[in-house]
């Protein structure tokens, strides 16, 4: 990096924001001693001296938005949830982390699962919630391990438990492991999980909000937006805006994954661009360039290297004809084949599909046909029209999204790379070596360095 | 599949556990039943639970699951079937799953299954002969800064090679201890279902092992820190060939 990049507003300093991931290269981050060094439960004992009406409106005037894809706002989810009905109120937070390409909550909740735990007891002190769960994904046993040890930290330092710091507040927190399905990080298929069912999406309305875990009132939230909740509370709500846009304030997990020199997380305002965060940090792997990429996991419309200067917040890449999703850039160069990479993922989402609705269940069953025989360089010209066809009769017509998900890249691969698939068509195969996209393909360059 | 279908007479009621260890079983299933404000909700946990204690969900361990909870065994088979983490049939202690979806696939994924396939003699869920190992792929893990990965027992082995891969299930099959890139010491699969089940760890250092955040995860830290830009391409996986890193 020249002395000039240095200087500019191109420097990594500036244009990242660690606040969640602040303290992760700290000994022991996961405990509850580092995480109270680093100003932990402090926010929670801000929100105690509001009135939880008061700190649900703070909580809405911060900006903050659900940081699992939709963008909801978080404030509003927990304004919606009715007051004095005499039910119980419950926070389900969704640690069901499976959007190919996510990978934020896992190791944020990893190296830091107190701020996950601050933000519950909040969360639970708005909402008037005595009893929340966190769903976590069960292929993640040393995730379940720092949570099963925080939540018993967490109790025995009186932060959860009966009469939490004294406020009159009680909380139960109970760590639920999943069992493996993708369809469980829709909302509704998750508490029907969380009732010992089969993970299946319910028929909206009633919305959560008004009918959810036992069908009682229920906030359901992703794992960054309320881990965001005590640092908003702690350091205040100018502060967060401060970050990010007016529409997409803050701080958050951008994933960086595939062909770049330096794969990992970096957390930043809203609105930074894929081609500021690979500048920062080395760019694609020695001598490749990006091909395409994702800005938010695989449900979300892929982009190519048209839009490296596309502000990754939610209005921006909304406004490029995508959706900011997860924020996991998953990266692909010139090695890549994009009919093999759609392939994959619409076998994802066959696997995957829950089979309640046909249009996605039969769908993507079709999709993976043809796919595959494009791929195998068996397909024909109309498979294409077809391909599109199929997608357009899945793409909304389900009662959760993961049909819009399998539609997604069928789409968006067409719109960018339809020639490649020509290729495959006319050329009875597929022209690319996988052995070339490898992470060891230029080891041999290594060696002699 | 057809030729497992019977057409005669319907299946007779599994057998119940031995009256120990469905004592003991019971007991387990009370601590998770207070969990929750609904009985229902201890299903999946109950589920792992079984497996823990057969390696996989038997019908006799769906029969135990609706006795405690009050439903019918075919409840209890609609959710055990639907979730892929229920194992169907008796597998390995260690249970090797290759991450395939499409990034980890095109980083290498793809031919560390093809190669632990080969190696090992088995296809898709297959067991090895000596009952060590079940060999699968497996979809995202949320690890793809790391990629490729492999999960053993959902212990993550990050930044996986095929001949790191294969020298991984030669010491699990020679039963040398095996350690992964983030997570604690291998336990059997056994073990694993019955933390799965919310019964924590309990061996001394499992809740530490392997410190902190993952290299990958922090990247953003350090860059932020003003530390150079580190390449942190794994070219070997880690803990094989130290100082190898970088470009």
């Amino acid at each position: 990096m020249t002395l000039a990049a240095e200087i500019n507003s191109s420097s990594p300093e500036k244009l990242l924001s660690p606040v969640l991931s602040a303290f992760w290269d700290q000994p022991d981050s996961w405990t509850l001693e580092t995480y109270e060094r680093h100003d932990g439960y402090r926010g929670l004992r801000k929100a105690l001296a509001m009135s939880p009406d008061d700190l649900i409106a703070y909580v809405k005037e911060s900006g903050l938005r659900g940081r699992g894809g939709a963008g909801f706002p978080t404030g509003m989810k927990w304004q919606f949830i009715p007051q004095g009905d005499g039910k119980p109120h419950y926070l389900v937070v969704n640690a069901d982390e499976s959007e190919p390409g996510t990978c934020k909550d896992i190791p944020l909740l990893f190296a830091n699962p107190h701020s996950l735990i601050e933000g519950i007891v909040i969360a639970c002190y708005a909402i008037r919630s005595s009893h929340a769960f966190i769903y976590l994904r069960g292929e993640v046993v040393p995730v379940l391990r720092r949570l099963h040890e925080a939540v018993r930290e967490a109790y025995a330092a009186g932060y959860l438990g009966t009469n939490v710091l004294g406020s009159g507040l009680d909380v139960e927190l109970t760590v639920h492991a999943g069992a493996g399905a993708y369809i469980c990080g829709e909302e509704t298929a998750l508490l029907d999980s969380l009732e010992g069912r089969r993970g299946q999406p319910r028929l909206r309305p009633p919305f959560p909000a008004v009918a959810g875990l036992y069908a009682c009132p229920t906030v359901v939230n992703n794992v960054e937006s309320i881990a965001s909740v005590p640092a908003i509370l702690h350091r205040g709500k100018d502060w967060f805006t401060s970050m990010g846009s007016e529409k997409s304030p803050g701080f958050t997990l951008y994933s960086l994954s595939g062909h770049v020199a330096s794969p990992g997380q970096y957390e930043a305002p809203l609105g930074i661009t894929l081609r500021q965060l690979l500048d920062m940090s080395g760019g694609m792997r020695p001598g490749h360039r990006l091909k395409f990429w994702t800005p938010g996991g695989s449900s979300t419309p892929m982009f190519t290297d048209e839009h490296l200067d596309v502000p990754l917040d939610y209005e921006g890449v909304g406004a490029a004809g995508s959706m900011l999703g997860t924020k996991a850039l998953q990266c692909f160069d010139e090695t890549t084949c994009v009919v093999r990479a759609v392939t994959r993922w619409t076998e994802f989402y066959a696997h995957e599909s829950c089979g309640k609705c046909t249009p996605c269940r039969e769908g993507t069953y079709w999709l993976v046909q043809l796919m595959r025989d494009i791929e195998a360089g068996e397909g024909e010209m109309a498979d294409l029209d077809k391909l599109a066809d199929i997608a357009d009769n899945i793409n909304g017509k389900s009662f959760c999204a993961l049909g819009d998900g399998a539609a997604s890249p069928i789409f968006s691969s067409l719109k960018y790379f339809r020639e490649e698939y020509e290729q495959h068509i006319t050329g009875k195969g597929c022209p690319f070596d996988p052995a070339k996209s490898t992470a060891w393909a230029d080891n041999h360059k290594e060696v002699t360095a | 599949m057809t030729d497992n279908v019977s057409l005669g007479m319907p299946q007779l009621p599994a057998p119940a556990y031995p009256a120990d260890v469905r004592a003991r079983l019971e007991e387990d299933a009370k601590a998770i039943i207070d969990r929750y404000p609904g009985s229902r909700s201890a299903l999946l946990p109950m589920l792992h639970l079984v497996q823990a204690e057969e390696g996989h969900v038997t019908r006799t361990g769906m029969r135990f699951c609706a006795d405690v909870l009050g439903l019918t065994t075919a409840e209890v088979t609609a959710v055990a079937t639907f979730y892929t983490m229920y194992r169907r049939r008796p597998s390995g202690d260690y249970q090797v799953g290759v991450c395939t979806n499409t990034l980890c696939a095109v980083m290498g994924g793809d031919a560390i299954y093809e190669e632990l396939k080969e190696h090992l003699g088995v296809d898709d869920k297959g067991t090895t002969d000596d009952g060590k190992i079940t060999l699968e792929h497996i979809e995202c893990n949320a690890a793809c800064d790391f990629a490729p990965v492999v999960m053993v027992n959902w212990e993550f082995f990050d930044n996986q090679t095929p001949e790191s891969a294969r020298k991984m299930v030669d010491d699990l099959r020679a039963g040398r201890t095996v350690e992964p890139t983030r997570g604690a010491p291998l336990c059997t699969f056994k073990e694993t279902a019955r933390i799965l089940a919310g019964f924590p760890d309990e061996r001394p250092g499992a809740v530490a092992a392997t410190g902190g955040a993952g290299p990958a995860s922090l990247v953003g830290l350090r860059l932020a820190k003003g530390e150079t830009p580190q390449q942190t391409r794994i070219v070997h996986p880690r803990g094989e060939s130290a100082g190898q890193e970088g470009e």
